[in-house]
């Protein structure tokens, strides 16, 4: 009955201040978050770059695409997805540990599982490019930086993804199999492990789709891939090399989107 | 033969049944009428065969019919949801067939409709839903806006007055039972100020009891109103119960149509093409 | 019978999958410059620098205070320019809203081409027009925004449930008190959360556009990083990890409350 008064009280009248009180808080929010960007440093050859760039993006370097000798964008996109496929399944194979360790319905002690995600969510909170530009400080700059640095950030994605995939499996086999006498290992190997192939391989190759996004940008900080020339073309301002480049990721970037998506769909 | 009823010199739904409260002027004319109507779907499958029909205001029309009969295809073709493929459909005279942008939602605003699944919008309250009926009476900017006259609130307000959950008004519509979700839809199209109501299966989704409030509500807003209702029904015994004419389709072509009390065993064992199952019958004092 | 020559080409199947993931596998390690050994002395080295970065040098958490401000600030003015932006793109894109594919198809390619381009890339972009700063920043956080907005705006619009929009079509509504009536109520608590988990990656996002000169904290830990000031970097890693984490703490609480 209480409720019921409660709830046929109007809400108009407090739905009226409460929408004022969220407006101003709006607007304060925005002057705030305004008066944090300068503005007066904007080029005035803003314009003419926009243009040129616009140029270059119809006007690519189609040269560029393949030179016998050195650089090009073939081998640049190559080394991207190189250094995408080698980090996402170095990833892959140290996340399922990971993923074991926190699932929780495989454990009796929420804190097993719980320190787990907590490991994961830490290592995911390090943005991957913080993490590249340490590991170019720790070995150097080119892909192996890469490599290291999104192996390591995927770990903490994969092992999560993992992770809620094996929480949302049928514990009905694993039951049965310890039932008929199996130890631990051998009821994990049994009842999960088929269960989660499938949600695993997809979750990689989904993965993957994020991180060759990601790989593109190693070069800009010196991780290797693609990033690496276009960050030069960019600084030496030859926007029809710009283009090329940017062209070239766009189609990379759909195309691997795309047969993922293929192959993910045949999975399930 | 019982298809040709209105022949009969006897029945005049004009004189007999709609006296009730039909406003004045609107006595002569039919309010709704089908002009040799077909509709084939873009599949080939057809809806509607030729249908022939004239809806007088205040009637309580049932229409019955095996599933896949072209009772929803009907209903919807009155108020465009459906397009008709030939014929012409007439609402108090004015053809909603050839009706274009602002001419066809005005006809659409004097059309309430009833869904079986009572399509409001969940989250929103229960006075929303029911104010959102009458979106077509005002400019775009004062609706966006929220900005209803107080009358249209009370409106609403009364309206749900009428389908007894006034008290839910500032309920959000998810926390109301089957029954109470569908009171709120008969609320909307009495706010909205409908000459006509259009239920397509409207019981469908309920239980026994919430299945006669339902219908009570229905029945009673057409005695009191005069709101020309056309309901389609699954269940022969409520037909006979809440209807004043029915009519009977089967594989989209118009086989029965007459009073109820026309509507006879038999005459349903027509419309079905076999007499009637008990699955057909609600049987509210059995089982 | 049957099952005989089926399980013999699903034998020869995985392995010829296994034997190609090899060589995949071979051939990244090649071109990355990549092998074992390089890998185990790569992590020594890594404990080495991560040696060099405590104990944070404390004091230097007052001089970031500023850059992290605007870091928000950028993800902010970044996710709300793009939300606005993508409104009418997604509701062009969704096929229930629009039942027109001539408007809808044009529309997705347009989207779908816009999430390609990663962040750091657009920062550069914006950077080398609009010169360095956080006015730079922030155009590419809305780009970013609305590349990842649009897709889950559209995907949650065609998901909605279409009887409120059929009701509101039959009571007579014009397009756009359609929308207001049928989708909004419908898709508001998704949409915004949804905002939020874009603020979430825009903040990710934000603290390291610095690097190529788009304002906000990443500056600073390039600076740090180039004048071997590792102590100095520690505290901004440490300041950035805070951020991200409370931002996505804050975030995934109101979404919960949303839903
Ligand atoms: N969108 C559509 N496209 C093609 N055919 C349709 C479509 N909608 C309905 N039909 C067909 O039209 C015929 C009439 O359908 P309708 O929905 O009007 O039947 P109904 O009498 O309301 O049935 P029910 O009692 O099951 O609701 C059926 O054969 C049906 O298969
Ligand atoms: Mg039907």
């Amino acid at each position: 009955m209480t409720t019921q008064t409660a709830l046929q009280t109007p809400v108009n009248r407090y739905g009226k201040w409460y929408k004022v009180g969220v407006l101003v808080l709006l607007v304060a929010l925005y002057a705030w978050a305004v008066s944090g960007i300068p503005f007066t440093g904007i080029q005035s050859t803003a314009g003419e770059v926009a243009r040129s760039i616009l140029y270059g993006m119809f006007h690519p370097d189609w040269g560029f695409v393949y030179q016998p000798g050195g650089e090009d964008l073939l081998r640049g996109l190559l080394d991207t997805l190189s250094i995408a496929f080698l980090g996402t399944s170095v990833a892959a194979i140290l996340a399922v540990p990971f993923a074991f360790w926190s699932a929780q319905n495989l454990h009796k002690y929420k804190t097993v599982s719980g320190s787990g995600k907590a490991i994961l969510s830490l290592i995911r909170t390090f943005p991957e490019v913080v993490v590249a530009l340490l590991f170019i400080k720790a070995v150097g700059p080119g892909s192996f930086a890469g490599v290291l640095a999104l192996g390591l950030h995927f770990v903490g994605m994969l092992g999560k993804w993992f992770a809620e995939a094996m929480e949302s499996i049928d514990l009905g086999p694993m039951e049965a199999l310890t039932a008929s006498g199996a130890n631990r290992l051998q009821a994990l190997w049994f009842a999960v492990v088929p269960q989660v192939m499938p949600h695993f391989t997809s979750l990689t190759l989904y993965g993957f789709e994020i991180s060759v996004r990601s790989a593109t940008i190693l070069g800009i900080i010196g991780a290797g891939g693609i990033g690496t020339p276009l960050i030069f073309a960019l600084q030496s301002r030859s926007w029809s090399r710009v283009g090329i480049i940017l062209l070239g990721i766009i189609v990379m970037v759909t195309l691997i989107d795309y047969l993922s998506g293929f192959l993910r769909k045949k999975l399930v | 033969m019982a298809a040709k009823w209105y022949k009969l010199p006897l029945y005049n739904f004009r004189r007999e049944r709609c006296y009730c409260g039909a406003k004045k002027g609107r006595f002569d004319g039919p309010m709704i009428e089908f002009q040799s109507v077909s509709k084939v779907y873009p599949n080939g499958t057809v809806g509607l065969k030729d249908i022939q029909l004239t809806i007088y205001p205040g009637e309580f029309v049932v229409i019955v019919g095996l599933s896949g009969a072209g009772k929803s295809t009907l209903l919807r073709s009155i108020n465009r949801l459906h397009e008709i493929t030939h014929g012409e459909i007439l609402i108090d005279g004015k053809s909603i067939t050839a009706a274009r942008g602002k001419p066809l939602r005005m006809l659409r605003r004097d059309i309430g409709m009833i869904f079986q699944n009572f399509n409001l919008v969940k989250r929103s309250t229960v006075l929303r839903n029911v104010l959102s009926g009458r979106v077509a009476y005002h400019s775009t900017l004062r609706t966006l806006l929220g900005l209803f006259p107080r009358e249209d609130v009370e409106l609403a307000l009364k309206a749900l007055e009428r389908v007894n959950i006034r008290d839910k008004a500032f309920v959000r519509a998810d926390q109301l039972s089957g029954g109470q979700q569908q009171r709120v839809s008969i609320a909307r199209a009495l706010a909205q100020g409908a000459k006509i109501i259009l239920a397509d299966e409207p019981v469908a989704s309920l239980d026994p009891l919430t299945t006669k409030q339902v219908m009570d509500d229905l029945k009673r807003i057409n005695q009191e109103s005069g709101i020309t209702t056309m309901v389609n029904l699954h269940f022969v015994d409520l037909a006979r119960e809440y209807a004043t004419r029915i009519i009977g389709l089967r594989a989209g072509q118009l086989v029965f149509d007459g009073p109820v009390e026309a509507a006879t065993d038999e005459a349903f064992a027509e419309i079905y093409g076999r007499p009637i199952d008990k699955d057909e019958l609600l049987g509210r004092n059995g089982a | 019978m049957m099952t005989v020559p089926s399980k013999v080409a699903t034998r020869s199947k995985s392995a010829l999958t296994t034997v190609i993931l090899f060589l995949l596998l071979w051939g990244s390690a090649v071109r990355t410059h990549t092998d074992l050994g390089h890998l185990v002395s790569g992590i020594g080295n890594m404990g080495d620098l991560f040696a060099e970065m405590v104990p944070p040098h404390s004091k230097y958490a007052q001089k970031i205070v500023n850059p992290l401000v605007q870091t928000l600030q950028m993800a902010i003015l970044g996710t709300s320019l793009g939300g606005i932006v993508a409104l009418p793109f997604v509701l062009l894109a969704a096929r229930n809203v629009t039942r027109a594919p001539w408007l809808s198809w044009p529309a997705r390619i347009v989207l779908n081409l816009i999430r390609t381009i990663p962040d750091l890339l657009l920062a550069s972009i914006f950077v080398a027009i609009f010169g360095i700063g956080a006015f730079s920043g922030v155009l590419s956080l809305a780009v970013l925004s609305f590349g990842i907005i649009s897709k889950l705006w559209y995907e949650s619009a065609e998901a909605i449930d279409d009887g409120p929009l059929e009701a509101m079509t039959a009571v007579g509504a014009n397009k756009l008190q359609w929308i207001a009536f049928g989708v909004v109520p419908q898709v508001l608590p998704i949409f915004t959360a949804h905002l939020l988990y874009t603020f979430e990656i825009n903040v990710r996002a934000a603290t390291i556009l610095g690097l190529v000169g788009a304002g906000g904290i990443g500056l600073y830990l390039n600076n740090t990083l180039g004048l071997f000031q590792y102590q100095n970097t520690s505290v901004i890693v440490i300041a950035m990890l805070m951020i991200v984490f409370v931002i996505d703490f804050t975030s995934t609480k109101l979404r919960e409350r949303l839903l």
